[in-house]
């Protein structure tokens, strides 16, 4: 017992010596993908400071300077790097502000999920019985209608309702709130089935043995042990939300044209595609399909590295 | 000539902090008929030797160095082909899963007939009579009916009988039983031990014996090395180890077991634990737990740290230990005066 | 069979099994359990028996050890006894105190009077709690009005009390090897000053030379604490060593209680018999162990009668038909045989 050293690890020497730092600087895909999403969102968040022009800001819009192209192309104005939207909007500044509002709907959406998902998946999984019963098949209902079909209902709804206007002064958390909604299912599964797994471990008996309240050992012993799984598709969740919330836009019932998200830019610029002023859609588009990608390449890299089951079959 | 010879060998893992060496230096052999254990804790090398054998030893393993010469022929480096020929036909295994070995989905007689083909020329009929036989062999009750289920239908104590049939179906030479009883009942362990031994000496086949339990080991083997990270510490008849252990790790290992002490009183216990490979102390792997670094007169055995043992004879058994090396030299000394 | 029946009933034993029974339902929930048969809708359900009509008495200040096969219950028994388990039928008293259907809050002030210790070390311990997040637990639950200092100083003592350095407290339990961790698991049994310990197969998972470490530290806490131990265990060796008294289970049921030196030197039901005439002992090179018949059935049809018929070379026919009830012995154990009670057994 002697063999020991008498100091414990700090947490960033655990860190430092942890597989998935090492996992971490032999992946190429993994170290591009993480830089490409620090550079997207500290450029959304930092867009107010960033941005060369406030698109909320009606004043600083010149409507005669709408739908000018990219730099790149001839007849362009270099005031304006890429391009103008139709509104005479800076499409830059528009980009970053519109990212900002589809990276807090991606995120506030998962908080959400999350929140719902573990609470009702440790609840079903450490309950069992009539409870675990009731929780899965509300899952199963939720599951069955589809989140577009979910929002659009309830966006329709609340448009009738209580009009435009007030659709628009709301639009970010009724997003937040309809796509966690729909989506805390998959967080809920995935924790019950890590529960149940953790459930039959001896800690967790200990834990009983103790004398310690459910409450308790379902968040302090059982939840981070489950933490993995969670982390894991969180990270999917984002991009889907992300993605979700983009096609509602693009379908009308997402982030109005005065707060554009990068859906409803993609949508404000469809209607020019024909007139040859592609670039208000497809430079949003790309935007978000980089954003995407990066952030499913940085789940599946964490997949691998927290999940080393994969790998042993 | 023995039947098994195994040299130096040297059997490394390819971890991300660098290699770590699992076996170092291992030397035993096999005479044809003989029956051979090898004990040791966890860790120490046991299993990973018995795999060698066979070149089973998964990824990131490799055997670094050594040499195996099974019947004249040397096994470390031919191709898997050749080793196919070997394994399972002349040196077959028993692991201590029992699923390790048979298929779910394929019933037990299914996978003796298949194994028997695939050595052998012969019909369908003929591999269903032999395999037949070696159930009985094995006295497994209704015999006829086994080889039409499927493992799951059996109970743990039965699939390890029939592990043992498909393990003698090719008539081997040498059977390496890793762990066979580990997961089995006390009642269930003696008996299969039991048919383990009666089979092996009715046959004439040799067998490598794996297990952490001195008391099996003490009643199947003829011969015993013992294990510590990596090394052999110990060998020789199990016998005079068991009534006479040299090392002090063997010592400590048999006083540990309840069976050593009176009811109640204290056991003697081994201070510490199994050094993890990679960080192997100096010397003898063993000196920080030895209780004879020290000499009886209170003068530090500096080599105990400084070196590592090389094996010393003593009777019909070999030990790596500096003390008793310094033992046999002082007794040797006196002896030769006498003269 | 209280403890009337072995004749010294001077003082009441710290825990008691009464007529003790654990059934597993194998059916599912409500909707798998419906089948048709013959055209008709029935429930039909299926049970696992763990334990059938234990009856067992532990007094204060002894080591009983239950041993037994695996699928015999003597997990089961553990479990049911620190309310991990309810039990189907029949009553767990401690201290007189009826405790298997108390609530969580009712038991609160038994948790700290009985702990258990764990098989497999590495599940028993937290993975993402240190030693002293670990320890410090129990100890501030149980006793909510100590210091922050009070509680400090109680984890140094319990660890260091069980041979693991106090400054190796921030660490986490991956980076002990398995002996280490079976000492903390203890540790944290200690920690609330327990007077009953279950100590289910605490050494199984150990290698050799750390079993005889855990099991010294074990005997030595019950000396300083004056502790009751619940011993479960399948290695009779152990048991020899360790038990004041011994419980032999099979099947779910207990067939052979007697104090440790009386079995080993004269085990009386057959099945007892058969046990230890397996276990491997370095001494003997041929050893003559009694075969059974057969294999252990399952636990979801038992056998009529006597559990152990099936395999056993005395039973007759009373056997099948009768279950044996635990019977005083004039060496101060119970045997649960017909064979033993009509001596058609020589032992």
């Amino acid at each position: 017992m002697t063999s020991q050293t008498t100091r414990p690890a700090s947490r960033w020497e655990r860190f430092r010596d942890s597989y998935l730092l090492y996992s971490f600087k032999r992946d190429l895909i993994a170290q591009v993908s993480l830089l490409a999403f620090i550079l997207l969102v500290t450029a959304a968040v930092l867009a107010p400071w960033l941005a060369p022009m406030d698109p909320y800001d009606l004043a600083q819009i010149d409507i005669l300077a709408s739908e000018l192209p990219p730099l790149w192309i001839d007849g362009s104005d270099p005031t304006y790097l890429m391009g103008t939207d139709a509104q005479g909007r800076d499409l830059l500044s528009t980009i970053l502000y519109g990212a900002r509002v589809s990276l807090i709907i991606g995120f506030g959406a998962v908080a959400m999920q999350a929140t719902l998902g573990v609470c009702f998946g440790l609840l079903a999984g450490y309950m069992g019985g009539r409870v675990d019963a009731f929780l899965m098949r509300l899952a199963d209902i939720q599951l069955s209608f589809s989140t577009l079909m979910v929002a659009i209902i309830v966006g329709a709804l609340f448009k009738a309702i209580f009009g435009g206007a007030t659709f628009s002064t709301y639009a970010v958390p009724l997003l937040v709130l309809i796509i966690g909604l729909a989506e805390w299912p998959q967080y809920a599964r995935t924790v019950r089935a890590s529960v149940l797994a953790e459930k039959g471990k001896e800690y967790v008996d200990a834990a009983r043995v103790m004398g310690l309240s459910s409450r308790r050992i379902m968040f302090r012993h059982i939840l981070p042990n489950t933490l993995s799984p969670i982390f894991v598709i969180s990270t999917v969740q984002v991009a889907n939300a992300i993605i979700s919330e983009a096609a509602l836009s693009f379908l009308g019932l997402g982030m109005p044209e005065t707060q554009p998200s990068l859906g409803s830019l993609i949508k404000s610029g469809f209607d020019y595609l024909q007139s040859g002023s592609w670039w208000i859609t497809l430079i949003p588009g790309l935007v978000l399909v980089i954003l995407v990608l990066v952030i499913n390449l940085l789940g599946d890299w964490l997949r691998d590295v927290l999940n080393p089951r994969l790998y042993k079959g | 000539m023995s039947l098994l010879d195994v040299n130096h060998l040297d059997v490394r893992f390819a971890l991300r902090g660098g290699d770590v060496q699992a076996l170092r230096d291992v030397c035993f052999s096999l005479d044809r008929g003989e029956r051979l254990g090898i004990v040791g804790e966890s860790g120490a090398g046991k299993s990973v030797a018995a795999f060698s054998l066979l070149n089973l030893i998964a990824k990131p393993g490799y055997i670094a160095g050594g040499s195996i010469r099974f019947d004249d022929q040397e096994l470390i480096g031919v191709s898997d082909r050749q080793l196919r020929k070997i394994r399972g036909h002349r040196m077959s295994m028993i692991f201590q899963d029992p699923m390790m070995t048979l298929n779910p989905v394929l019933t037990i007689g299914e996978q003796m007939v298949e194994c028997l083909k695939a050595h052998r020329r012969i019909t369908t009929r003929q591999a269903r009579t032999i395999s037949l036989k070696r159930l009985q062999q094995v006295q497994i009750p209704s015999p006829e009916a086994r080889l039409d289920q499927y493992p799951h239908e059996l109970s743990g104590g039965m699939r390890q009988r029939v592990i043992i049939a498909v393990a003698l179906l090719l008539d081997p030479d040498i059977i390496i039983a890793d762990e066979p009883t580990t997961a089995l009942d006390v009642t269930i362990q003696a008996e299969i031990m039991a048919l383990l031994l009666e089979l092996c000496e009715t046959h004439n086949v040799g067998l490598i014996l794996i297990t952490h339990d001195l008391g099996v080991v003490s009643q199947v083997t003829q011969r015993m090395l013992v294990m510590y990270a990596g090394r052999v510490i110990e060998q020789g008849p199990t016998r005079e180890i068991i009534n006479d252990p040299q090392h002090p790790y063997t010592q400590g290992l048999i006083n540990a077991l309840p069976q050593m002490a009176t009811p109640g009183e204290r056991l003697n216990q081994i201070p510490g634990s199994m050094p993890s490979l990679s960080k192997l102390p100096s010397g003898c792997a063993f000196h920080p737990r030895c209780g004879f670094v020290q000499r009886s007169d209170g003068t530090d055995r500096q080599a105990c740290r400084e070196e590592v043992p090389a094996f010393v004879t003593s009777g019909n058994c070999q030990a790596a230990c500096h003390m008793v090396a310094e033992m046999i030299d002082s007794e040797r000394i006196p002896a030769q005066e006498q003269e | 069979m209280n403890s009337s029946a072995t004749g010294t009933a001077s003082t009441a034993p710290l825990l008691s099994l009464k007529g003790l029974e654990k059934r597993f339902s194998l059916s599912g929930d409500f909707l798998e359990q419906l089948q048709f048969k013959g055209g008709k809708l029935v429930r039909h359900q299926e049970h696992v028996h763990a334990i059938n009509g234990v009856d067992l008495d532990i007094q204060r200040g002894e080591a009983l050890c239950v041993v037994g096969e695996s699928g015999c219950g003597k997990s089961t028994v553990a479990r049911t006894v620190m309310g991990l388990l309810t039990p189907s039928a029949g009553e767990v008293r401690y201290a007189g105190e009826r405790i298997d259907n108390m609530s969580g809050k009712q038991l609160l002030p038994y948790r700290r009077r009985m702990q258990m210790i764990f098989q497999n070390p590495y599940a028993s311990l937290n993975p993402r709690m240190t030693i002293q997040q670990t320890l410090e637990e129990p100890i501030r639950l149980h006793h909510p009005d100590w210091s922050n200092q009070a509680v400090k100083d109680k984890v140094s003592e319990v660890m260091e009390s069980v041979g693991i350095s106090a400054d190796w407290g921030p660490r986490y339990g991956h980076e002990f090897s398995g002996g280490q961790r079976q000492r903390i698991a203890i540790a944290r049994a200690l920690a609330v000053d327990p007077e009953f310990i279950v100590a289910d197969e605490p050494i199984s998972a150990l290698d050799v030379s750390i079993q005889a470490q855990v099991l010294n530290l074990l005997m030595e806490a019950q000396q300083r604490h004056n502790l009751t131990y619940l011993f479960i265990t399948h290695d009779l060796a152990v048991v020899e060593h360790f038990g004041t008294r011994v419980a032999v289970m099979y099947l779910g049921r207990v067939c052979e209680v007697a104090p440790t030196a009386t079995l080993f030197a004269r085990p009386r039901h057959p099945y007892t018999q058969a046990l230890m005439s397996a276990i491997p002992r370095l001494e003997d090179d041929r050893p003559q162990h009694i075969r059974l018949e057969g294999e252990v059935p399952t636990p979801v049809h038992l056998p009529s009668g006597c559990v152990f018929h099936g395999r056993c070379p005395h039973a007759n026919q009373r056997c099948r038909d009768e279950i044996p009830q635990l019977i005083a012995t004039e060496d101060g154990g119970q045997v649960a045989c017909h064979g033993v009670e009509e001596n058609r057994i020589d032992p």
